[in-house]
């Protein structure tokens, strides 16, 4: 189903939670709506569904307006954050109901049901009822049950908050493979980048209900559209005084510039180990931790600290050595703009230091 | 651990004293002048007819309120056409009658429908009774009883949430239908406690009859109104008759609340 | 909704409305009345030694009945609710059965000089009886989710039993004492079945208010009922508020 959704607003009382959303979903696509708890990102989700109204703005699915439309007659299926299913029916009661409120036959819904049971590896337990089950199977369940009318749309509001991290990764690739096996437009909510980035084909980041931007994982975090974006997705330190990074002290002539580097921006090596010398500056080793697949490393560049890492089958570098430290580019911005550049000096190294 | 003995040892005194003393006396009171007695004393003119009279103020009044209660409840917690403000309100008004003396309850009645109110004497003039005659009564006890219902459903409704309401309206299920398959379900025992609540407040209930029906006899007595008539009249065995038939039901009824009580907390 | 309107706030709108139709005067000379003044008074200060004397049972049997396991403690437990689930008059009647001048009990309060029924105690006991429940079940559930790690915690720093049990428990157990106690009062305040039959309704002596309420009622003076009964509506409804205070500021802790 296509989605277009324009101006969307949403108080509640003096609380303005959605301002002025706007964007576009393609049929197909696998959207993943990231930002900080109570940010709008529900608001919006149950917008869509028709379970809460929009203040203004427009909802529209496949060309026409569904603003007026109730959330039954939409052909939406949403799975809720705790499932919400019913504790008093079975499993297979559970996916049922919508085929039963669509008045299908009985050999019609017992295909279609044990068909989903069976897609969403739940065979077996058809009989069982919900507090019988572990947060995993309840999760299919509630993924069956919103599949089962074969809806245009998925909407699933934090589909992994309530379960174990370490089924977590599991039950995720487990969704996304099938979701692009059914092939239907779904829309989840999550304030976990790193679920979205690895899930999701498309981000639309959400903070204090506006739409930040919206992209894939790869484009949002080369090129973030705005320092909110850059600092919440991946890691990152703000330097707010460029004078002492090399390459970087003029970068702006206007005021209130502030840089954002991540890890990968740097470049860290002990003397001699970096080529571009002439871009280098000095630096010194503050704390080093152990990250399992890679050393983090504390910097500390004149009075300003940076973080970075460091394969493990470089040298091991202690606290207190001096390194060179080569800053390939920075992200800059201020309270107008933003914007990407690039280290001049390793773009143009001046020949006669070589 | 002789603490432990003194407090449980004065809890059983407390019981015995309060409770279980007075019920074995009064079971003991009504066969005191002999089975035949107590038979004669039940089976009274007046005495049946104040049972019946009980018995269909309870069965009309636990049916409205139940209807009602049930509505009200989903109103109060499901509404959203109400402001916050006035659902606060409603809220605390709902609580009204329990803090209102039976007999100010009646009393409101005689002075709101009474033969010399306006209302009153339209309703006269039609030919429909409503003081001193079983509408009344019914209405009284219906003020009484009314928070009963909308005060046990309401914490259930809030606790299961609107989350598997909204499930089932996304897989196109309309209100009516959603209630039955989802909401009923959760509620149910929580309906049963409320009824079983109601039906003991309005068996019960004497104050406020007594000031609506007049008590007048074979006509609108009921049994509690006869129990205090007997009292009154120093026939204290018939008293005690009528009296055991209702203690009896009561504790019928409380074993019904231990076990729809049971039954919620299951669920 | 116009259902719950016409029963619940027409009439007590009615009988405000009726108490002042008079004129504030004609309200004040009800109210100023010797028996009825003394009527409030006397149900008034009854009623608060029944809620005392609940606090303290109740406090206790709730306690018991949560913390210890012993035979018979799930009986005793559903006989809580015996006064709920009773006929206020039934209780009235058997309050006169066990205390009156023929029985053991009220036999032998005579002999040594004390009367029980148609006196001020029987009132106190009709009381106690009929809102025997409000505290215990008021404290029950906060008995219940009280953590028996906050007690040991206060073991474990070296309180002792009775230092516990003051600083931890009873004011986790306060609110709900506070709550059920004004619950008892003011179902104490307005109790009528049970009182009627034993008070012995001796104006200015033991007659009640809701009783002389009754009274008025039955000798045709539907102004004088009005006026006692808004000003014991008045301070049921001050409880009420101050009950649902307390509770909303529990649940919003």
């Amino acid at each position: 189903m296509h989605i277009e959704v324009r101006g969307l607003n949403k108080s509640f009382g003096d609380f303005h939670a959605v301002k002025d959303v706007s964007f576009d979903i393609e049929k197909g696509k696998l959207i993943g709506l990231l930002g900080p708890s109570g940010g709008g990102k529900t608001s919006i989700l149950r917008m869509l569904a028709g379970l809460e109204t929009p203040s203004s703005g427009d909802i529209v699915f496949h060309g026409k307006r569904v603003n007026d439309l109730p959330p039954q007659e939409r052909g939406i299926g949403f799975v809720f954050q705790n499932y919400a299913l019913f504790k008093h029916m079975t499993v297979y009661d559970n996916v049922a109901f919508g085929l039963k409120v669509k008045k299908q036959s009985k050999e019609q819904i017992r295909e279609r049901v044990m068909y989903l049971v069976e897609l969403t590896g739940l065979k077996g337990f058809e009989h069982r009822y919900p507090h019988q089950l572990s947060g995993g199977q309840r999760q299919r369940v509630a993924f069956a049950r919103a599949l089962a009318p074969e809806p245009q749309l998925l909407l699933l509001d934090e589909p992994f908050a309530a379960i174990d991290a370490k089924i977590r990764s599991e039950l995720r690739t487990w969704l996304k493979d099938l979701i692009e096996s059914v092939g239907i437009t779904s829309i989840f909510v999550t304030h976990d980048q790193e679920e979205a980035i690895e899930v999701a084909d498309e981000i639309m980041i959400i903070s204090k209900g506006r739409l930040e931007q919206k992209g894939s994982p790869w484009d949002i975090y080369k090129e973030p559209a705005t320092p909110f974006v850059a600092s919440f997705i991946g890691e990152s330190t703000i330097v707010e005084d460029l004078s002492e990074l090399k390459g970087f002290e003029h970068a702006s002539s206007e005021s209130g510039t502030k840089a954002l580097i991540r890890p990968e921006y740097i470049e860290l090596g002990k003397p001699g180990e970096i080529k571009l010398v002439s871009a280098t500056m000095p630096a010194v080793v503050k704390h080093l931790h152990f990250r399992g697949s890679e050393w983090m490393v504390e910097l500390e560049v004149g009075s300003t600290k940076l973080i970075t890492y460091r394969s493990l089958e470089k040298d091991v570098l202690h606290p207190g050595e001096q390194v060179n430290v080569l800053l390939h580019r920075a992200y800059l911005f201020n309270d107008s703009r933003s914007w990407i550049l690039e280290n001049p000096l390793k773009v143009d190294p001046m020949p006669m230091f070589i | 651990m002789s603490i432990r003995r003194l407090w449980i040892g004065l809890t059983y005194v407390v019981f015995g004293l309060l409770l279980i003393v007075p019920l074995i006396q009064i079971a003991v009171g009504a066969w005191s002048d002999g089975a035949q007695s107590f038979v004669d004393a039940l089976l009274r003119p007046q005495s049946l007819h104040a049972l019946m009279m009980t018995g269909i103020i309870v069965v009309v009044v636990t049916a409205i309120n139940t209807l009602f209660g049930v509505m009200l409840a989903l109103y109060l917690v499901r509404g959203t056409w109400l402001g916050g403000k006035i659902k606060r309100l409603l809220n605390s008004i709902v609580d009204l009658p329990f803090a209102v003396s039976p007999v100010i309850g009646g009393l409101m009645i005689v002075l709101l429908l009474g033969p010399n109110t306006i209302i009153g004497a339209f309703f006269e003039d039609i030919g429909f009774k409503v003081v001193y005659a079983l509408p009344g009564m019914i209405l009284a006890t219906l003020f009484v009883t009314f928070p009963i219902m909308v005060r046990e459903v309401m914490p259930v409704l809030q606790e299961i949430g609107s989350q598997q309401e909204e499930a089932a309206s996304m897989m196109g299920a309309y209100p009516w239908y959603t209630f039955w398959m989802v909401t009923w379900p959760s509620i149910r025992f929580g309906v049963i406690y409320g009824v079983v609540l109601t039906v003991a407040r309005s068996l019960g209930e004497f104050g406020a009859v007594l000031v609506v029906s007049g008590n007048i006899m074979n006509k609108t007595q009921t049994a509690t109104t006869l129990v205090y008539q007997d009292v009154e009249n120093f026939n204290v065995v018939a008293a005690n008759g009528v009296a055991l038939v209702l203690a009896a039901f009561s504790v019928g009824l409380l074993l019904l609340m231990e076990w729809a009580k049971k039954r919620k907390e299951v669920h | 909704m116009l259902y719950f309107v016409c029963l619940i706030v027409l009439p007590i709108c009615g009988i405000y409305v009726q108490s002042l139709s008079e004129g504030w005067s004609a309200f004040w000379e009800s109210i100023a009345e010797p028996l009825a003044w003394k009527a409030v008074m006397l149900t008034i200060k009854l009623a608060v030694i029944a809620t005392l004397i609940n606090m303290a049972l109740g406090t206790m049997i709730g306690w018991v009945l949560i913390r210890y396991r012993f035979p018979g403690r799930t009986i005793l437990n559903s006989l809580v609710d015996l006064p709920f689930a009773l006929p206020t008059a039934v209780g009235g009647l058997l309050i006169l059965l066990l205390l009156g001048p023929g029985s053991l009990v009220g036999g032998l309060a005579q002999a040594i000089g004390i009367q029980i029924v148609f006196h001020e105690p029987a009132i106190v006991v009709a009381m106690v009886f009929v809102t025997f429940p409000f505290v215990i079940r008021a404290i029950q559930p906060l008995l219940e989710e009280l953590d028996k790690s906050e007690e040991e915690a206060a073991y474990t720093l070296g309180a002792s039993k009775a230092k516990t049990f003051f600083q931890v428990i009873l004011p986790t157990m306060a609110p709900g004492i506070a709550s059920g106690a004004m619950l008892a009062f003011s179902r104490g305040l307005a109790e009528f079945g049970a009182v009627v039959l034993v008070a012995g309704n001796i104006p200015g002596k033991t007659l009640v208010a809701s009783v002389f309420i009754f009274g008025e009622i039955e000798s045709n003076n539907p102004q004088g009922a009005a006026a006692v009964s808004v000003l014991l509506l008045t301070l049921s409804f001050l409880i009420l508020w101050i009950v649902s205070m307390i509770q909303s500021r529990r649940s919003g802790q």
